[in-house]
């Protein structure tokens, strides 16, 4: 039976304690606010002697992502953490980790993104990467980071998968307030991601390898971003796998897409990240006053979980896509271009609005939530139109 | 496949593979398989090792480019012609005559395809 | 140091068949660096994005009989120091024996050292990893297309520091790269070239033996680049020598000592730069005054070299 400690902890701590507990080998970092607290806490435990691990302190993030390539590609258990411009700096190697096919689990703490220089929670930065063959996570709450870190290593090292997972929490709001959380004792953590066992890795098989190679025009560089779509599509049935099995442990439900009240909603929000606590505020508030309203709250963000969504909200007269960031130039914020497109390619004829809420970690006001679910109504109608709007913001 | 005295995988045919048949992240687990690849036609110059000149000094063999100075026990054997590009450089270094560089002739230049 | 002919055979790291030009002196000196790790020992390799990466690695073949990787161009250093941090921390938990002794080295050109890959080198070398990094210096960009890097030397010509009628070629005097390094105080750092082989398998073989963060930065001549026949590459290393053009010198725990030129055996800096069409409009009558301007360069750096060995 797994022992589990209820404990007052931020988000940055338990990611930290999901890192000692996956007894990760090899961990790169820098340090970026709202981060920091989380490689801090890191690097007691290996100044302690808690943990094997080698705490490479790089000196940027391109350097963090880089050696955790090559610790990956060498056979080791990885992980490394960033935010917003440090995120924003590993661009280029965020597309060589998924290119390369490795294994590397990487906390994002959520943040604005420059300039005007913020340090404040939003999605800027993640979003700015979502489409580089990462696994992408949003967790809500310190308990969920805690949660999804642990079943990423699983996922990311399984041989049908072999891809980099960003598991990710809001700044501040979840990496540092401090909130009940259960903490699992570290045997069981430990036999549930179990070790790593690599293939072609660069040390320790059976012959050498090569890895990171050349394919120009006429080499099989086109097939292989072939193969790569097909494993991050692919690896879903082993993500919900996983979580899963972590369920059972914990008694903690795992779902691409947590769905609050939305059965029988006529109106539904979605959205990502911490914010949906406030949402749910209103939405009690409104389900009392006789509006059924429901909640799609994203926690798997890529793959992008198009038929769980569709299924939601294919029936809804209206929905509200709540964007933690913009996407300058497109019709949309991130997920109101995915849910507007995953509703069209299923013929589902749902009436969307796209609100951007919280940029550089504004307050998400119940007021300005509210807003955006009593107006669904109005676009049911066809009173208001489906565009993109800046949540409270005049 | 075999060469030089080691044996590789057959890859011929990969243009044609399948994206399916490439390892994850295009990773390749067959070292050294270049020397499959064949480069001794980009050649224009040739060099003819004269044995009886040679002291099997080895200066040849610890400057060329493309480890195309094959040694036995300590000794020269051969070129291989196959990834000799014809650079010259091991007839510089030579310090006995045992090296001549001669314009590659069109009776040989077939050798080592490409 | 094993001898010449005991060094002929050890298995060849980087074998043939790969795309480099005829002549490269990169590839010359990854094979004598490569000879330096010994007969046996394992060696994992990092390449900086660059001609011996692409030429090495082109899908489905790969010219390296020993563990490769290849990230990107700024960060070689980086990359192997996370295979470094791999090794140990696997080693630590059994799941590679405690007797296991694996090399690492990492090769950049001068573009992905001098310019965009020193920061990531600073931090590695900062970080008392123990690893080897190796630059092959040719002065400039050669794999897009010989564009001047901060190791180009002073008034040569690239395609990005042209040759036109008010600039006589790159104004800048290159970056001194090695004393760079040797402020790091790491155990070993040393300035090689592929003109000296022997020399270079020797700062090699010290290298590979440093516990801890170990550099070279050998002079490795691109015919394309530098407007030369391919057979000349060894030699024109040479004359970079005698010429003080390229000084040899290592600093082993902080003490500098060098190859000094003799007497007999020194140049003017024209002998070097002669041999080379990217110094050809250097010949030109309203030029010839850069060239006393180069001698003089040159000949404060050996100086200064010099100088830190009589420290």
């Amino acid at each position: 039976m797994a022992n589990v400690t209820v404990l007052g902890a931020t988000g940055n701590q338990m990611v930290a304690e999901a890192f000692r507990q996956a007894k990760v080998d090899v961990l790169p970092a820098y340090p970026i606010t709202p981060q920091t607290t989380m490689v801090e806490n890191f690097a007691k435990y290996v100044a302690d002697g808690r943990v094997h691990t080698e705490y490479v302190a790089v000196e940027s993030e391109h350097s963090a992502l880089s050696a955790s390539i090559g610790a990956s590609a060498a056979g080791a258990r990885v992980a490394t953490a960033t935010a917003a411009q440090g995120l924003a700096l590993m661009f280029e190697e965020l597309y060589i980790a998924s290119g390369m096919r490795l294994p590397i689990v990487m906390a994002n703490a959520n943040r604005a993104l420059s300039a005007p220089i913020n340090i404040h929670g939003d999605h800027s930065d993640v979003m700015s990467c979502r489409d580089c063959g990462w696994i992408v996570l949003f967790a809500e709450t310190a308990q969920e980071a805690y949660d999804q870190t642990i079943i990423s290593f699983p996922i990311a090292e399984n041989p049908n998968v072999l891809l980099p997972v960003m598991t990710t929490l809001d700044g501040f709001v979840t990496t540092h307030a401090m909130e009940r959380c259960e903490l699992m004792d570290d045997d069981t953590v430990a036999a549930y991601v179990g070790d790593r066992v690599p293939e072609n890795a660069l040390i320790g098989g059976p012959k050498a390898v090569s890895h990171g190679m050349f394919s120009s025009l006429g080499g099989p560089y086109f097939k292989l971003k072939k193969v790569q779509r097909e494993a991050l599509e692919n690896s879903k049935p082993y993500i919900q796998a996983e979580g899963d099995k972590w369920a059972a442990i914990t008694g903690r439900k795992f779902e691409f897409v947590e769905k609050w009240e939305c059965d029988d909603a006529d109106y539904i929000m979605v959205i990502a990240g911490s914010s949906a606590g406030n949402a749910r505020v209103v939405a009690r508030e409104l389900r009392a006053e006789g509006l059924k309203v429901g909640i799609a709250r994203i926690r798997l963000y890529r793959p992008f979980p198009v038929a769980e969504l569709v299924d939601i909200l294919k029936d809804a007269k209206a929905v509200a896509v709540l964007d933690r960031s913009d996407c300058f130039g497109a019709q949309f914020g991130p997920i109101g271009l995915d849910v507007a497109s995953a509703l069209y390619s299923a013929g589902a004829q749902v009436p969307m609005r796209n609100y951007i809420y919280g940029l550089g970690g504004a307050d998400v006001t119940l007021d300005a939530l509210r807003q955006a679910f009593t107006e669904l109504p109005q676009v049911a109608s066809g009173e208001l139109d489906q565009s993109l709007n800046y949540l409270g913001v005049r | 496949m075999k060469h030089m005295n080691r044996t590789y995988e057959d890859v011929s045919t990969y243009e044609h593979w399948t994206a399916d048949k490439f390892l994850p992240g295009g990773i390749v687990n067959d070292p050294g398989n270049s020397m499959m690849y064949i480069t001794g036609g980009w050649r224009s110059n040739r060099p003819v090792w004269n044995k009886d000149n040679c002291n099997d000094c080895m200066l040849c063999w610890v400057h060329c480019p493309d480890s195309a100075i094959l040694v036995e026990n300590q000794k020269m054997v051969d070129i291989d012609f196959e990834h000799c590009k014809g650079c010259g450089m091991c007839a510089v270094e030579c310090r006995f005559d045992a090296i001549e560089m001669i314009v590659e002739p069109d009776s040989l230049s077939a050798e080592g395809g490409n | 140091m094993a001898n010449i002919k005991q060094l002929s055979e050890i298995n060849e790291r980087l074998v043939g068949g790969h795309r480099l030009c005829g002549g490269c002196g990169a590839s010359v000196a990854v094979r004598q660096i490569l000879m330096g790790a010994g007969p046996d020992t394992e060696v994992v390799v990092a390449v900086a994005t660059g001609c011996l990466e692409v030429s090495t690695t082109a899908l489905p073949f790969t010219s390296w009989d020993c563990s490769f990787i290849h990230n990107a161009f700024e960060n070689a250093a980086a990359t192997i120091t996370g295979v470094e941090a791999a090794y140990k921390a696997l080693k630590a938990t059994g799941k590679i024996a405690k007797d296991k002794e694996i090399k690492f080295i990492a090769f950049g050109g001068d573009g992905g050292t001098y310019d965009i890959g020193l920061q990531a080198l600073s931090g590695a070398l900062e970080r008392g990893h123990d690893f080897v990094y190796v630059c092959y210096d040719n002065g400039a960009y050669m794999n897009t297309g010989i564009q001047r890097s901060s190791a180009t030397p002073s008034h040569s010509w690239a395609t990005t520091s042209e040759v036109g009628a008010v600039i006589p070629g790159k104004p800048e005097r290159r970056k001194d790269l090695t004393s760079i390094v040797a402020a790091h105080h790491i155990p070993f750092a040393a300035q090689a070239s592929v003109g000296n082989w022997k020399n270079l398998v020797e700062v090699s073989e010290k290298a590979f033996n440093t516990p801890g963060p170990a550099f070279l930065n050998v002079l490795a001549p691109c015919p394309r680049g530098w407007r030369y026949t391919s057979e000349k590459t060894v030699e024109i290393s040479k004359l970079a020598f005698r010429t003080k053009f390229w000084p040899i010198f290592e600093i082993e725990n902080g003490k500098w000592s060098m190859k000094e030129i003799r007497e007999k055996d020194l140049l003017p800096i024209e002998e070097f730069l002669k041999t080379q069409g990217r110094f050809a409009h250097l010949f030109k009558p309203e030029n010839e005054h850069l060239i006393a301007g180069i001698q003089a360069e040159v000949d404060e750096y050996y100086d200064y070299v010099k100088s830190m060995c009589a420290k």
